[in-house]
């Protein structure tokens, strides 16, 4: 029986997700752009998921970009609208943070002579609003700071944020990835310019999300081509992928009181993970207290390598994650955990346990018992190696 | 079997250990595929890399292992290989030995960190290699025995293993030919089948270790004398680090007869040359004595000795120095004892243990 705690990496397409597709990855296969009857067929498929998004975006159908996922929406926003407005100004604020696929799109600017500056955050993590009302200055023209942070889970006072932005008259990106499915995500309320969405993280599949771009906001495209999604992003529409995606995001975000029974459910497990992980010895919780997404719980772990947790836990049938893609063995510790001011020594014992829609207490309560285990026998392992270091 | 971590380079003859392994799987057995993340690719040099350690290989070991159907990690021993081979190999070459990173990988990396990580996070018992070697038990004791393909042989770099670790260790390989393990690798269709062999010292792609030894240990080199056996200066070196014991080539010496590299003397930044029969000897003495069985077989005992990987083994009369030393008398001279490589000591097939030749008390 295998445990599966890594809901923030991706999660499993709900089957009726998969009904939605199903029709447009075969009988409806046309293109949306043609002009005869079967590309009709997969236009309404289109046309429909642009709507649905757009409704729950509190958004105009026209604001909606489709995406090849969070990653693309994140370079489309920060790059596409740092460059159409370069002749305004060449800064742009961040946080450090961020998603790569902000912090690496930033990093592409500076390259081109754009000043980025990366806020700095508190010990959970958080940006203070009125450093970034300090941050924009003459010539300031985006500012980007994600919804919630993807390895620590922790919420942003992106309304606060969104207020600066609106009375500086500054862009502003949201990239609400990791929160979607989570947080409401009404455009107006949160006086974003522009937000991103990726699919798989609210048990739709991969490859597909959207970027919010509020009408009027000037876009350079980073995909040259054919003229859809209204010349800001060429290539034959993903029309199964987008369908999947719209029907993904309704079931997570339509049903108000589902979502938030749902929340709940997802907050109890996640504080009997604290709770549970927190009293053995040396593991502490990273990330706010309180204000961090239902389905995160994210730790450090003294004296050990994330990646040789993870692994451990692995072959005890728990999938988990050191709360980044580490999958090449990187040395670098995360950005963000020394962001939020902890020693690189330490950030390297990183741990993410994020439940989902299938797990249940046993699961839990399993996790716990195997950590208990695992940890002891990596300590017992680790003092062997002192003795022998001391001998 | 239990669990069992195969290291796995990218390499063929990792690639059919663990392969092996996985096949003679009991039901309560597993195999867990490691590929070791040594040290940093130098950006645009790893393309036509062929060391173990480019993201290549990593891509070679985890296709192996999912044919396989092993899961498979990626360990990070970048920190752990920098201190305890590459900057040892650097200060081996700074202080006028020849060092032998193969030997401190082994004994420092695979059989001590990666042992240890795989016993304690991954609850394994054993750790796999694919190296030529052999472990039997005899007695109560593990010998390590040289590889049943003696041309492949790699006990010269295993000699440092102790009981302990023999306990915990296996060389699926070590009743293997080469010709055998490329077949075996083609039959499972293994993308490392058809893999050259790498000769190389993996951190040293181009086999160049100057720029290494400028960049970890900012030794850029000073010119100084090249001197042949009575003192008179032959010749200009560009840096006694650059030279090793028994180098021919690169000295810029013409002295109508071959000369060689007879002895590195960093104090005084000197090389020191001689003929071919200069360079030869049958007396030296060995430090950091180690013996497999954990104590030697006598005070004084006849054994055979090889001096470097792939060198003929020659008769000798061993005699303990001390704790840690013994001196070597061989029957015939051999070619270049180099400070700093090993003196490997067998009985037949027995891996004996040995040390590391040192310098000669000039």
């Amino acid at each position: 029986m295998s445990v599966y705690l890594d809901h923030a990496a991706t999660t499993p397409l709900r089957p009726e997700v998969l009904d939605a597709m199903q029709p447009y990855l075969t009988e409806h296969f046309g293109n949306p752009s043609s002009i005869h009857g079967t590309g009709r067929q997969a236009r309404l498929g289109l046309d429909e998921a642009r709507e649905t998004v757009a409704r729950i975006l509190g958004a105009k159908p026209r604001e909606i970009v489709f995406t090849s996922g969070g990653t693309e929406a994140d370079n489309l926003a920060v790059k596409g609208a740092a460059w159409a407005a370069s002749s305004d100004g060449r800064r742009v604020v961040t946080s450090s943070v961020e998603h790569k696929a902000v912090m690496h799109s930033c990093a592409v600017l500076e390259r081109f002579g754009f000043e980025v500056t990366y806020l700095p955050v508190d010990r959970y993590g958080r940006v203070d609003p009125a450093s970034v009302a300090s941050a924009i200055r003459d010539h300031t023209t985006v500012v980007s700071v994600m919804y919630a942070n993807n390895e620590v889970g922790t919420i942003q006072l992106i309304r606060e944020i969104g207020a600066v932005c609106r009375q500086r008259k500054v862009l502003f990106h949201v990239d609400a990835v990791q929160a979607a499915g989570f947080l409401p995500l009404d455009v107006d309320t949160l006086q974003a310019d522009l937000l991103s969405l990726g699919a798989h993280k609210l048990y739709g599949p991969k490859g597909v999300g959207a970027l919010f771009v509020r009408q009027g906001t000037a876009l350079l495209t980073q995909l040259s081509g054919g003229s859809q999604e209204r010349q800001r992003r060429a290539g034959t529409e993903n029309v199964a992928g987008i369908v999947g995606f719209a029907k993904a995001l309704e079931l997570a975000q339509d049903d108000l009181v589902a979502r938030e029974n749902e929340n709940a459910r997802l907050a109890g497990l996640r504080d009997q993970l604290i709770a549970g992980c927190t009293a053995l010895p040396g593991v502490t919780l990273t990330g706010h207290p309180t204000e961090r997404l239902p389905n995160n719980a994210s730790f450090l772990v003294d004296g050990v390598e994330g990646g040789d947790l993870v692994a451990a836990l692995d072959l005890e049938g728990i999938a988990a994650s050191t709360g980044s893609a580490c999958t090449t063995g990187s040395a670098e510790p995360s950005h963000v955990l020394l962001a939020m001011g902890h020693e690189p020594e330490q950030a390297h014992g990183s741990l993410r346990l994020t439940p989902g829609r299938s797990t249940t207490e046993e699961d839990v309560r399993r996790t716990i018992e195997v950590m208990g285990v695992v940890l002891e026998r990596m300590r017992a392992g680790r003092s062997e190696q002192a003795e022998v270091a001391s001998a | 079997m239990g669990r069992t971590v195969a290291a796995m380079s990218g390499g063929v003859d990792s690639s059919v250990a663990a392969a092996l392994l996985a096949r003679a799987a009991r039901a309560d057995d597993e195999v867990i595929g490691v590929w070791m993340r040594l040290h940093q690719d130098n950006g645009e040099g790893y393309e036509q890399s062929r060391s173990c350690c480019s993201p290549d290989a990593a891509d070679d070991a985890r296709r192996v292992a999912q044919i396989a159907g092993i899961p498979f990690f990626i360990l990070n021993l970048e920190r752990e290989f920098g201190a305890r081979v590459i900057d040892a190999f650097a200060d081996g070459y700074l202080d006028g030995a020849t060092p032998n990173p193969c030997q401190a990988c082994n004994q420092y990396i695979k059989f001590d960190e990666l042992l240890r990580r795989g016993l304690a996070a991954y609850g394994a018992d054993a750790v796999a290699t694919g190296h030529y070697a052999r472990v039997e038990d005899r007695d109560g004791r593990r010998v390590l025995l040289r590889a049943a393909d003696a041309d492949k042989d790699q006990t010269y770099f295993l000699w440092v293993l102790d009981q302990e670790q023999l306990r915990h260790t296996r060389f699926p390989l070590g009743e293997l030919t080469k010709p055998h393990v490329r077949q075996i690798a083609t039959e499972l269709g293994l993308p490392t089948a058809a893999k050259p062999e790498s000769q190389e010292i993996c951190f040293v792609p181009a086999g160049d270790y100057r720029t290494l030894l400028e960049e970890r240990r900012g030794y850029a080199g000073e010119p100084g004398p090249i001197v042949d056996a009575d003192g008179t200066r032959v010749g200009t070196h560009t840096g006694y680090a650059h030279y090793t014991v028994g180098q021919r080539h690169g000295l810029g010496v013409a002295l109508g007869e071959a000369v060689y590299v007879r002895e590195v003397r960093p104090a005084s930044n000197t090389v020191v040359i001689g003929r071919r029969d200069e360079v030869s000897s049958s007396a030296f003495t060995v430090d950091g004595r180690r013996f497999v069985a954990g104590e030697p077989p006598a005070e004084r005992f006849t054994a055979s000795v090889r001096i470097r990987h792939r060198a003929p083994d020659v008769p000798a009369e061993v005699t303990l120095i001390g704790e840690d030393r013994f001196a070597v008398e061989t029957a015939t001279p051999v070619w270049a004892p180099a400070p700093g490589q090993a003196a490997v000591l067998y009985d037949g097939d027995v891996c004996l243990g040995g040390g590391r030749i040192a310098r000669s008390p000039a």
